[in-house]
């Protein structure tokens, strides 16, 4: 209760300091005392109601640009002059990447090649993988520098740490930053999807829409301290707290399967029933979903996220599922972006895509038969050369 | 025996604990799924115990069963027929590997520390390079079934466990087992004494290959593919040995305790589990384990000599 009342606290400035922003769609002080009895723990630290607000309301915006690419499309655009960086091609893009470690970079990084072989205008492309480290990062965007870019595209590992290389390298040559952000406004554009809150919001609010009331629900994290999977929790939490559902447990999987399964039976033999179960990524949703059938039970509403095996997975086992997504279709943006920054045309300086949620009506549109189990169906790679054999598909 | 019996009451005492948590834990189907999912790194254990005794390292394990799962997803693809082949092609792998790292160790004289680790990082780079950081394919329902189901209520890796835990006590109380402890306390007193030390290290290695692939067929059952499958594996099965009392640097501690530590291994981590401490701080666990474990039998060595002189 105590903690309740020190967010509540807590929350109202927050809240009184956006009056610039979209008219807040929860009503925090309420929320926040409220949580004490759902079993979702203390507010994170990393939550930022201004954040939540603008999210919430840009998950029913329209957004502007042209029908079909959704990755050319954005969502309350404040569009910005690149006059003054126009010049003439061809152009030598630069990319400092954060890593290529995981299979929705995978994904993202061919998509982003493919876009750039689009463009004929592009003779050269240097990109540099920090192998998920930041001090080579740090070191990698210093030595683009010297390389001659006309544009660099920074996807930075971490975003503090980041923020100086890239404040360094604003007045050499127009930045281009997407998926995390720097704590800078020097680069042109920002590209992002909508963001971690509209994430973890759309799968908790499906949730107490398909349990019934004093359901159990079980919410899986991978790990914490980490912010665009803290505020996916955070935005859950506020949902659930606002809801007659019971969380009955909150576990990090260290995005491990095998842990995955290993807890989700824990839970099952434990409360006899799990109602439903939230996640905050969609990796390991397959594994929870195996974990009830291992345990002879019903699979209840779930979120994955937009993976091959987990669609499959949806409609092979007929679940009552839905997938919020984090679309790998950004990587083809900052391309865009770089080549419209130097032909003089306005950009918006945060360019906010679309984020789409794969629901049951929409499932058969996502899946894509032949396509690599871990293969991000919203990867807006079906039109580009090379597809499906550059992704790993068949075609 | 009696060197066993301190892991098995640290191993009863967790397991009270666990159960004073959860009281649904000592149910018959509870426990039965704890010894599922422990089975895995029970039988790592078991074959890093023969590497262990013989005086050397197998760091090699953990990505050995990262490439076993990947490289079975990609030939399996979703075909039943081509599960049976695949699986022979893995159980003829492990040991494959084990060789190549036993006989870099025995014959070229690497320090198996600097072999094995070279073989770790030579099997992620190559299963980075080959998948491209996203495993392709899928595994089989047929393949997945040793993982997942069972005969009746008992998991199939339950009956895998045993059978692999009854062959392991019977080789270590064969000509071989004695052998292979002899190397691990004294190999030039072994090698003067009519033992083929390098023959006996090399047959540990492949054992322990042997162990790894047995392990990637149940994980890659029980959750399916996965890049990160193995992570961390090889430190998790080394201090299980220590945990077990068996003395780093080879020719003392038996394989049963050995085993026993990774139950007590995988107990531990059921408890953190519990009470809400993150998973964060297994490895740091394992880091106090192991030096704890190190320094110990460093400090009860001379003693044991002097007994025995």
């Amino acid at each position: 209760m105590l903690a309740g009342a020190v967010l509540a606290a807590l929350a109202l400035p927050l809240a009184a300091c956006t009056t610039d922003k979209p008219a807040p769609s929860a009503a925090p002080a309420a929320t926040a005392s409220e949580s004490a009895g759902k079993g979702t723990g203390d507010q994170s630290k990393f939550f930022v109601q201004a954040d939540y607000d603008a999210q919430m309301a840009m998950r029913t915006a329209q957004p502007t640009g042209p029908e079909g690419k959704p990755w050319e499309q954005t969502i309350n655009a404040e569009p910005v002059d690149t006059a003054k960086y126009k010049k003439s091609g061809p152009y030598h893009l630069c990319f400092s990447n954060a890593a290529v470690d995981n299979p929705w970079r995978q994904v993202g990084w061919k998509t982003m090649q493919a876009e750039v072989g689009l463009h004929k205008e592009v003779t050269k492309f240097t990109a540099l993988d920090a192998e998920g480290k930041d001090d080579k990062q740090i070191s990698d965007i210093a030595e683009l520098q010297g390389k001659g870019c006309d544009a660099l595209i920074v996807s930075p590992n971490t975003t503090a740490t980041l923020t100086p290389a890239v404040s360094g390298a604003c007045p050499k040559v127009p930045v281009i930053v997407f998926d995390r952000g720097v704590q800078t406004d020097c680069p042109v554009t920002f590209i992002k999807p909508i963001g971690g809150y509209a994430f973890g919001a759309a799968a908790a609010e499906f949730l107490v829409d398909k349990v019934p009331a004093g359901g159990k629900i079980l919410a899986l994290r991978i790990l914490p301290g980490v912010d665009v999977l803290e505020t996916r929790w955070s935005a859950a939490k506020v949902a659930f707290d606002k809801s007659d559902l019971k969380v009955v447990g909150v576990d990090f999987t260290d995005g491990d399967a095998a842990k995955t399964k290993s807890i989700v039976g824990d839970y099952i033999q434990r409360f006899g029933k799990i109602d439903g179960v939230w996640m905050d990524a969609g990796a390991n949703a397959v594994a929870a979903v195996e974990a009830f059938e291992d345990a002879g039970q019903p699979v209840p509403p779930i979120n994955g996220e937009d993976q091959q095996d987990f669609l499959q997975k949806w409609q092979e086992a007929k679940l009552t599922a839905v997938a919020p997504t984090y679309p790998t279709y950004q990587w083809r943006t900052p391309v865009i972006a770089a080549l419209r920054i130097l032909k003089g045309e306005e950009v918006p300086k945060v360019w906010n895509l679309p984020q789409p949620t794969v629901t049951q009506e929409n499932l058969a549109t996502y899946l894509k038969p032949g396509m690599p189990p871990l293969h991000y169906a919203l990867c807006g790679c079906e039109d580009l050369p090379g597809y499906p054999e550059k992704w790993g598909g068949r075609s | 025996m009696k060197r066993a019996l301190p892991i098995f009451v640290v191993l009863a005492g967790l397991l009270v604990a666990i159960a004073v948590a959860n009281p649904y834990f000592l149910e018959p189907p509870s426990l039965l799924a704890f010894v599922k999912r422990a089975a895995p790194l029970v039988i790592l254990a078991a074959g890093q115990y023969f590497v262990i005794v013989s005086g050397e390292f197998d760091l090699s394990v953990g990505s050995l069963v990262t490439a076993e799962v990947v490289i079975a997803a990609r030939l399996i693809d979703g075909s039943a027929a081509a599960t049976w082949p695949v699986l022979a092609l893995l159980i003829v792998l492990g040991p494959l590997v084990g060789l190549v790292n036993g006989t870099v160790t025995t014959v070229l004289r690497v320090p198996s520390f600097i072999t094995t680790l070279a073989m770790l990082l030579i099997l992620s780079g190559a299963v980075f390079l080959w998948t491209g950081g996203a495993p392709r394919g899928a595994l089989s329902p047929q393949f997945r079934e040793l993982g997942r189901g069972g005969l009746g209520p008992v998991p199939w890796s339950a009956l895998i466990l045993l059978a692999a835990a009854a062959a392991a006590i019977w080789v270590m109380r064969s000509g071989y087992g004695h052998r292979l402890i002899a190397a691990g306390d004294n190999d030039r007193a072994a090698a003067l004494s009519g033992v083929h030390v390098a023959r006996v290290r090399t047959v540990a290695f492949m054992v322990s290959g042997l162990s790894a692939a047995i392990a990637a067929i149940l994980l890659g059952g029980f959750a399916g593919v996965s890049a990160q499958v193995g992570q961390g594996l090889e430190f998790q099965a080394i201090t299980a040995v220590v945990l077990g009392g068996v003395a780093l640097g080879g020719g003392r501690g038996s394989v049963v305790a050995a085993m026993a530590g990774a139950f007590t291994l995988e107990a531990l981590f059921t408890l953190l589990n519990l009470y809400g401490i993150s998973g964060a701080l297994e490895p740091a666990v394992q880091g106090v384990i192991i030096i704890a474990a190190v320094a110990l039998g460093a400090v009860s060595l001379p003693r044991r000599k002097a007994a025995a002189a």
